[in-house]
């Protein structure tokens, strides 16, 4: 779908900050609240907009860790619906928090979230492998978050290290 | 045994005006939790990768000098960079000349052309350093004020009147620091046809180039007839986000490169050589994060004019640079009765207008080189400040796009 360069400018500004008032962003791209309003509208009906997600740091939460593993994913495809078919059959399950098709050595490749590494591994071996089709698996567990989605977890030291005043 | 140091200290260097910005920022340090609209820098960190270039330089060994000029290498790439985004031509063999900051760019353009009391025009609101490099050079400055009706911008009338038989040059800044006021190319053709007829040199100072919002920036050396006339100084401090390294460059007639590279060798040799590995990837990596700052930047002019605008202090829209120039005479107050009491009670740093000059008496620099979440504050604040002194009216000036 072509955008004009206001919506995309739009759609940029909200990508990095969800809750800037409407208001706000109407002043930023010289438009107006209605009319910024009605573009927001447009870009969540055509699902250019899917969903406005918090990132939490959950590892900071007493109780709350999650244990995180990407799996690496070997499938035959099934004639006719190609590799949608075990993608969808993946999907549905609610420990899956992503998946992608692939090129190259494997072709799915999806992130798994349990409470613990048995509850991953029980999902591994007893949902994920048994589903006709899934060839083999390779499971990574994620040991720290670094950057997800282009956010840097824990900046320590990022803070303003400009003089108060300067010509 | 006590020195009469006042009896050592050369006369013109004691003539010098301690900069005004100077008490504020005493002032300012001193307080916690101020937001800082009083920044002359971008508030982005250089781009990792010009960061990374330079950590690898050095690594390597680049430790030695440069040529005077600076790294061939580096002065090519200025070459092909002017050419390419400005259109004007310079030769990386004596035309360009690697500086320690556009600052130093500016000194060299004064020592290099002024004799004792030759006269240079500065446009005013302007940058601080301007008039004392004139006088430090032996130059007498003359200012020219420009006013809000004309968007802060210098009219060929006002350059004429100011012209005696012992001006030598004028300076020109734009995009602006502090107005952001930007002269579009028929404006500078105007002001050309006057520098032609009075046989002037022009240092135009376009270190905000790359932060142009509204008109596509144009360099003075393009404009016709004036190549052969002018100094042009750049660096990397505000577009590519660079101002703690202290790099700049000039451009001009090989005979003014020659006499300004014999200053530059005996005061300073060369700028560091391992920075100027960062600023070649600056110039040949960095484009997709210049536009993003520049976006970013423009997105935030829009939103501090229109606030500023509504709350009731009449501010024009500058076309470049990350400074806002709004009238605070709404308030009654002085530009620094206003600095002084907005930062005391709502711990917001601006710098006041007449530190730029007199005509910048009445109104107040604003750097939006801050977050957005930052400045969206620093604007509640400001109009809780204003309301205290009796200004709460929607703005009756029109809102004019320069």
């Amino acid at each position: 779908m072509k955008l004009s360069s206001e919506e995309i400018e739009i759609l940029k500004i909200l990508e990095e900050n969800n809750k800037i008032p409407v208001e706000t962003i109407a002043s930023m791209v010289l438009s107006n609240e209605e009319t910024v309003k009605k573009t927001i509208q447009k870009l969540e009906d055509e699902k250019i907009i899917i969903s406005y997600p918090t990132l939490i740091d959950w590892t900071k939460v007493e109780g709350q860790e999650n244990v995180v593993a990407m799996i690496d994913v070997k499938v035959t495809p099934k004639r006719g619906v190609g590799f949608d078919d075990v993608a969808e059959r993946i999907y549905r399950f609610p420990e899956v928090s992503s998946l992608y098709l692939m090129s190259g050595a494997y072709d799915l490749s999806i992130t798994v979230e349990g409470k613990s590494m048995n509850q991953i591994a029980a999902f591994v071996s007893e949902k994920l492998s048994t589903i006709e089709n899934v060839i083999s698996t390779t499971t990574h567990f994620m040991l720290k978050k670094y950057k997800h989605d282009g956010v840097v977890f824990d900046r320590g030291n990022d803070k303003d290290r400009r003089m108060v005043i300067t010509p | 045994m006590t020195m009469n140091y006042s009896s050592y200290i050369s006369e013109s260097a004691n003539q010098l005006k301690p900069s005004g910005i100077r008490k504020f920022f005493d002032l300012a340090a001193g307080m916690k939790d101020v937001i800082s609209l009083g920044v002359g820098e971008p508030d982005f960190v250089t781009p990792w990768n010009v960061r990374e270039a330079t950590i690898l330089s050095i690594e390597q060994g680049f430790t030695s000098y440069t040529a005077n000029p600076g790294l061939l290498e580096l002065r090519e790439e200025i070459s092909s960079y002017l050419l390419n985004i400005f259109g004007v031509s310079y030769k990386a063999e004596n035309q360009i000349l690697v500086t320690v900051g556009a600052s130093q760019a500016l000194d060299l353009s004064f020592r290099a052309i002024l004799n004792q009391g030759d006269e240079v025009l500065i446009v005013e609101p302007a940058f601080v350093s301007y008039a004392p490099l004139v006088s430090i050079a032996g130059g007498k400055p003359v200012p020219i004020s420009t006013s809000p009706e004309n968007g802060f911008k210098v009219t060929p009338e006002q350059i004429e009147k100011a012209i005696t038989d012992k001006t030598k040059a004028i300076l020109l800044c734009s995009p602006n620091n502090p107005t952001g006021s930007s002269l579009i190319k028929k404006e500078l053709m105007e002001i050309a046809r006057i520098i032609e007829d009075h046989d002037l040199l022009v240092v135009s100072d376009e270190i905000y180039a790359e932060l142009s919002y509204d008109e596509a920036f144009t360099s003075f050396a393009s404009i016709e007839g004036m190549y052969e006339r002018t100094i042009l100084i750049n660096g990397f401090s505000k577009g590519f986000a660079m101002t703690g390294w202290r790099l700049g460059f000039l451009a001009a007639p090989a005979e003014l490169v020659q006499v300004m590279l014999k200053i530059h060798q005996y005061t300073i040799m060369c700028a560091p050589h391992m920075l100027q590995h960062g600023a070649l990837e600056a110039l040949r990596n960095t484009y997709r994060e210049v536009e993003n700052m520049r976006n970013s930047y423009r997105q935030r002019r829009n939103y501090m004019v229109q606030s500023l605008n509504k709350m009731g202090l009449d501010c024009h829209t500058p076309g470049g640079a990350f400074y806002v120039f709004p009238s605070i005479k709404a308030t009654g107050l002085t530009s620094e009765e206003f600095a002084e009491e907005l930062l005391i009670q709502e711990k917001v740093a601006v710098v006041p207008g007449n530190v730029f000059g007199e005509c910048g008496e009445g109104y107040i620099r604003c750097s939006y080189a801050a977050s957005m979440e930052q400045l969206q504050e620093s604007m509640k604040r400001i109009q809780r400040f204003i309301k205290t002194k009796g200004v709460s009216v929607e703005s009756t000036l029109e809102h004019q796009t320069l």
